[in-house]
């Protein structure tokens, strides 16, 4: 363009009171008040709080009320740590489908396209949303396994089955619950990117999860122990029991592998997210 | 400053922009006009970065979209289909995207301030109106200062005092030496708010021109209406040259390829009274339309389209 084309107000750079640039800090801002700022994320951590929170308790308090009608077995082999963290089935559904919801409501509403035009290179929406979402994820879950876990074992001091967190399995399946759960709400935010609708990404996490193990269980028994403890929810689910089941993965070791399921799927989403036209 | 060359962009099978190649100049206001799904919206999608033209670049300013260390600062932009999540308020919307770049909290007050969605700004987007929408789109694309505007469709949805003030409001950004891309489906809104015009029909580029340009050439195809006691002699009379008649209603013709003057001299000499003689200035959406359906329908077959014409008018 030669200059005589130029209107000559064009010539004079626009000045602004304020300047800014897109920083991995900036997105993070961005992303937390994202998240707050809708209705569907208070009402899902407000329900996956109650549920971790509750249900331990609940389960506690119901087994003390009918302790006398347990068999000596149960009695014997009643474990405190699990029923005191038991909500956590409850409480994963939640943050499974708010880690879907926070980029698929993106897609499904638009908002995507004014997010990748804010930041176009993209990856650090995705970096900034797993790094929200986990934050705060684990923090809420962790407080609320401690609520859980102290409250349930007030009790069980009722029939004397109570166990401090000083017990040999206590404080690794607490932790071990909740990046359980942590990286569940990781992996749906890949599948959300990767799929990209809602009931899309929430099915495909219902059914690696929940339905798979209904599944392999149906097989024939030498096939279905041999894949089970590969499966997603058997190796994620290994290091929240306190004492593990006999044909699972060791509790670290499945953890690792779950681990590592969600990053070949977080490689995926972050591959698509920058690829793919918005 | 925008810059396509050589711009295509294919979904699967279907072109929906096709060798497309033009610029956006600062300091006016330039209208990119085409009939619904000639592939505006595409062609700005490819400018914003969202899509990835299948060959040919995009730059804004001589840098591609993506490259940009603060894309709100340099390009600001309002795509037709909103960009908002409906469950977040107008001012957590523009709080957000403001976040990205370290934009203070006092420039979202504001645009909102700006666009006159200060009474609005907590509520839920969802309960908005098609023009309060629009309006927080027109915040969010100016936002960030941009050097260059981008707006689809901005009239869309707005009352006429909406449209008046995003009128001039766009005036007004050009006058500052921005440059300002808008879109739109009705040239009648174009021709009052542009200076220059893109059209495109069916993906590519049919005019590049200014709008005086686009006025003066739609002006030239003046069509004249003839109303005569004796108008189907006067019809058969004019069939013989080569022109092009319409009978409107017993005793009126219209008809196109001769000036008044010329109508005037023929039907003297075939002693014909003619009691009306009037030129009819083709508005500018018939001037659009001829110019985007020539594109779509007409380059195949002109010499066919003619001789219907002139059977039509003879059979009349």
């Amino acid at each position: 363009m030669s200059a005589t084309e130029t209107p000559p107000a064009a010539a004079a750079p626009i000045q602004r009171a304020f300047t800014g640039r897109v920083t991995q800090g900036h997105v993070l801002r961005s992303e937390w008040t994202k998240l707050w700022s809708l209705r569907s994320t208070r009402w899902s951590l407000l329900f996956a709080v109650v549920a971790m929170a509750g249900l331990g308790v609940l389960i506690a308090a119901v087994s003390m009320g009918r302790w006398s009608h347990l068999s000596p077995h149960d009695r014997a082999t009643f474990d405190s740590i699990d029923r005191s963290l038991g909500g956590y089935h409850l409480a994963q559904l939640a943050i499974g489908v708010l880690g879907v919801l926070v980029i698929s409501g993106e897609y499904s509403t638009g908002m995507i396209r004014s997010s990748l035009m804010a930041v176009p290179r993209r990856l650090p929406v995705l970096w900034a949303k797993i790094a929200v979402f986990a934050s705060v994820t684990f923090v809420l879950m962790l407080a609320s396994a401690f609520v859980a876990f102290f409250g349930a074992q007030a009790i069980l001091t009722e029939h004397h089955v109570n166990v401090t967190l000083g017990h040999p399995h206590a404080l690794r399946t607490l932790v071990g619950t909740v990046l359980f759960m942590t990286v569940t709400g990781i992996l749906c935010v890949a599948l959300g990117t990767i799929i990209r609708s809602t009931a899309g990404a929430i099915a495909t996490f219902a059914g690696l999860l929940f339905v798979l193990p209904g599944i392999v269980d149906i097989l024939p028994s030498e096939i279905g122990e041999s894949i089970n403890p590969y499966l997603p929810s058997s190796a994620g689910g290994a290091i929240a029991k306190a004492i593990p089941d006999a044909h699972t993965l060791s509790p670290w070791g499945g953890f690792a592998l779950y681990c590592g399921y969600t990053i070949v799927l977080l490689a995926i989403a972050a591959y698509m997210l920058v690829r793919r036209d918005a | 400053m925008i810059d396509v060359r050589g711009v295509s962009k294919r979904y699967g099978e279907k072109v929906a922009v096709d060798d497309l190649t033009f610029s956006v100049m600062p300091g006016i206001v330039t209208g990119f006009l085409g009939p619904n799904g000639a592939g505006k919206s595409t062609t700005m999608r490819l400018i914003l970065g969202l899509d990835a033209p299948s060959s040919g670049t995009v730059r804004v300013n001589g840098c591609a979209y993506r490259d940009f260390e603060a894309p709100l600062h340099e390009v600001g932009a309002m795509l037709e289909a909103h960009a908002i999540h409906t469950g977040r308020s107008a001012y957590n919307h523009l709080l957000a995207l403001a976040q990205t770049h370290g934009i203070p909290r006092s420039r979202v007050e504001e645009v909102i301030e700006l666009v006159g969605l200060r009474d609005v700004a907590r509520k839920r987007v969802g309960s908005f109106s098609l023009g309060m929408g629009q309006r927080l789109g027109v915040a969010a694309a100016l936002l960030g200062d941009p050097a260059t505007v981008i707006l689809d469709e901005p009239a869309n949805g707005l009352d006429p005092e909406g449209i008046h003030w995003i009128r001039n409001l766009l005036k007004g950004l050009a006058a500052e030496g921005r440059t300002v891309f808008l879109s739109s489906h009705l040239m009648s809104e174009m021709a009052q708010t542009a200076d220059h015009l893109i059209v495109i029909g069916r993906g590519r580029l049919i005019a590049d021109t200014s709008v005086q340009e686009f006025v003066r050439r739609a002006s030239s195809e003046t069509n004249v209406r003839v109303r005569s006691p004796q108008a189907s002699e006067l019809r058969d009379v004019l069939v013989r040259s080569d022109v092009e008649v319409q009978s409107i209603e017993p005793g009126l013709l219209e008809l196109s390829g001769l000036t008044g003057e010329q109508i005037g001299e023929i039907a003297l000499k075939a002693r014909i009274v003619i009691s009306e003689l009037t030129p009819l200035q083709a508005s500018l959406e018939e001037a659009f339309m001829s110019l985007t359906g020539e594109s779509v329908e007409y380059r195949a077959s002109a010499g066919e389209e003619n001789e219907t014409s002139e059977n039509v008018g003879a059979a009349a």
